[in-house]
């Protein structure tokens, strides 16, 4: 193929970030870009009003593109969260953008879900798994608060432009084995560092024919090997599912095919087995059969990465007539409200509580260790979380193995870390 | 900047750098407290007004949260030295003022206890206990602007009363 001299050849980042800075934006080039929305949690959100109160401007740019969600202690656990909250609600009050309180869920299913994210757009977050929306097309990196205030103030950002690690995975997802375990293999394989200042681009006939539900957990943990974005195409699927949920118009980008990658990894996943990730980093990964007898007191379904219907349909498939092993606890947080409602509608709630899971208010649950299910010291827990790090769930002595919702469910008939491949 | 040398491995997480149980407040003093502490519970009370940490690949993966380095600036670190650091940490730091400086070569180099002292404007690392000398990466033309101004609040006061 030619290439007139005069085409730009971009990837999808360097694309999102020439329109919203309104000119060319070259790999290595910093810009200032315009924001299509912006939010926050309770974690970060008081540093950034802090922030925002400091520049001295007294409107944010525009309320419309602005959402705070109280996620990661919901409900309080302690007056020093409670006045947090209460400093986000009255911020809120004076400004007047949207705010998700207690219970709505978890940041990173709200946005898409309530329609505050398309193709094309370029969304900023003070939370670390802001990455989440590339699964439908969205530049969308977590940031910090005083980022964020400048964002709230201005409605702009400057940015580095990343260069693009492009991922292809070869071949059909095996049974038993989920998106979740693609992402982990990937991390296990270019490390927690791999991909840092770089943006991933994800591509795979596995990943075209996942549910747009399942794409969200691999790009949600893009930020696990340091990279800025984790951007999928927007095929009919995605622009189905945005459709479904906001009012907004997609602009679908895709990259060029003589756009210029970083590199570019391939993935065989024909055999691939389910993937745990060791404490206590999550690029220490390993598959179900190199893991031995690892015993198990706390399994935790839910979160950003892995709290969606689908997952607690799988879970419920395994769990369905059978029961939690004794001694172990299996707590469920679904990521959001809709689809608490939805598990009830259809049965998956009730066939989890009947298993023995306990279920807490939509939102991080027990992730961040502020509240929810601290495991104590020396236990072992097998979450579907992102992290994994030493005192994540709020024990510095606990030990946290990762895995996918139908791992965690069959470690939890077994009170053991299990091969979810035997109940699939 | 003169201060000691504190070492740490790779991918130093934001969790051990600030829990998230000690999230509960955003003011700096406290947050100070817990510095460090699922690395080193001891740091805190070790640690100098102006000392270092020193660090491998990585530091400060994890989350978004700008606790992190606003808790080591107010337990009174002078500057982090990295092989590398993490996107939103590296952000985060700049932002606030929190110096960083990137140098494999400095890290390598370090040991535990080494006086050290840096030169914030040409970013020199010298080691004071083995007398040798590093030169860390320079930031990009508009980083240093952001730095120069004290990080991005005043960066952009400034902006706003030249205009």
């Amino acid at each position: 193929m030619i290439t007139s001299p005069n085409v730009p050849q971009q990837t999808i980042a360097e694309k999102i970030l020439s329109t919203h800075a309104g000119k060319l934006a070259r790999a290595g080039d910093i810009v200032i870009a315009n924001l299509d929305y912006l939010i926050g949690q309770d974690g970060t959100s008081g540093v950034a009003i802090d922030s925002f109160r400091k520049l001295g401007v007294k409107k944010v740019f525009d309320p419309n593109k602005i959402a705070i969600i109280i996620d990661h202690s919901s409900p309080s656990p302690n007056k020093g969260v409670s006045d947090i909250h209460q400093k986000i609600r009255e911020f809120q009050k004076e400004q007047g953008f949207k705010l998700y309180d207690i219970g709505c869920g978890v940041c990173h299913q709200i946005t898409p879900e309530q329609g505050h994210a398309v193709p094309g757009d370029l969304i900023i977050g003070a939370d670390s798994h802001t990455c989440t929306y590339g699964a439908i097309n969205v530049f969308s990196t977590g940031i910090g608060s005083t980022d964020l205030a400048a964002g709230w103030a201005s409605g702009k950002l400057w940015f580095k432009v990343p260069e693009t690690l492009k991922v292809i995975y070869n071949g059909k997802l095996p049974k038993g084995v989920f998106s979740k375990d693609l992402i982990l293999k990937l991390i296990g394989d270019i490390t927690a560092d791999g991909a840092t200042y770089l943006t991933l681009e994800i591509y795979g006939d596995a990943i075209s024919a996942m549910p747009v539900d399942a794409r969200f957990t691999i790009s949600n943990m893009a930020i696990e090997c340091g990279a800025k974005a984790g951007l999928m195409e927007a095929d009919k699927k995605a622009l189905d599912w945005v459709k479904q949920h906001a009012k907004r118009t997609p602009k679908p980008v895709s990259a060029d095919k003589e756009a210029k990658y970083a590199k570019t990894v391939e993935i065989d996943i024909t055999k691939l087995e389910p993937q745990i990730a060791k404490p206590h980093t999550v690029d220490n990964v390993a598959s179900v059969s190199q893991i031995g007898d690892i015993p198990v007191a706390q399994g935790l379904i839910g979160t950003c990465t892995n709290g969606r219907l689908e997952d607690f349909q799988i879970s419920a498939k395994i769990l369905k007539g059978k029961k939690v092993k004794e001694g172990c606890r299996l707590i469920i947080a679904p990521a959001s409200k809709t689809i608490l409602l939805d598990m009830i509608k259809d049965g998956t709630y009730q066939t989890l509580l009947e298993a023995g899971a306990i279920a807490v208010t939509p939102g991080c649950g027990p992730c961040v260790g502020t509240h929810n299910g601290v495991p104590s010291d020396g236990e072992n827990v097998i979450s579907t979380a992102n992290r994994n790090f030493k005192g994540r769930m709020g024990n510095p002595n606990s030990f946290i193995y990762l895995g996918s919702p139908a791992t965690v469910a069959a470690s939890m008939i077994e009170g053991k870390i299990a091969d979810a491949r035997k109940y699939c | 900047m003169k201060g000691k040398a504190w070492t740490f491995g790779n991918n130093i997480d934001t969790d051990l750098i600030i829990p998230a149980r000690y999230l509960n407040t955003s003011d700096p003093a406290e947050l100070a407290l817990h510095a460090m502490e699922d690395a080193d519970p001891k740091w805190v009370s070790k640690k100098a007004e102006g000392d270092f940490i020193v660090a491998g690949e990585n530091f400060g993966c994890g989350s978004s949260r700008e606790h992190a380095p606003i808790a080591l600036k107010a337990a009174g670190v002078s500057a982090v030295i990295a092989k590398s650091f993490a996107r939103i940490f590296y952000r985060n730091a700049i932002n606030i003022g929190l110096p960083i400086f990137e140098s494999a070569e400095a890290v390598d180099s370090i040991k535990a206890g080494n006086e050290i002292e840096v030169d914030l404007a040409n970013g020199e690392i010298k080691n004071l206990t083995s007398g040798q000398s590093h030169r860390a990466q320079p930031f990009p033309a508009f980083m240093q602007e952001l730095i120069k101004a004290g990080g991005l609040i005043p960066f952009l006061k400034q902006k706003k009363h030249k205009k």
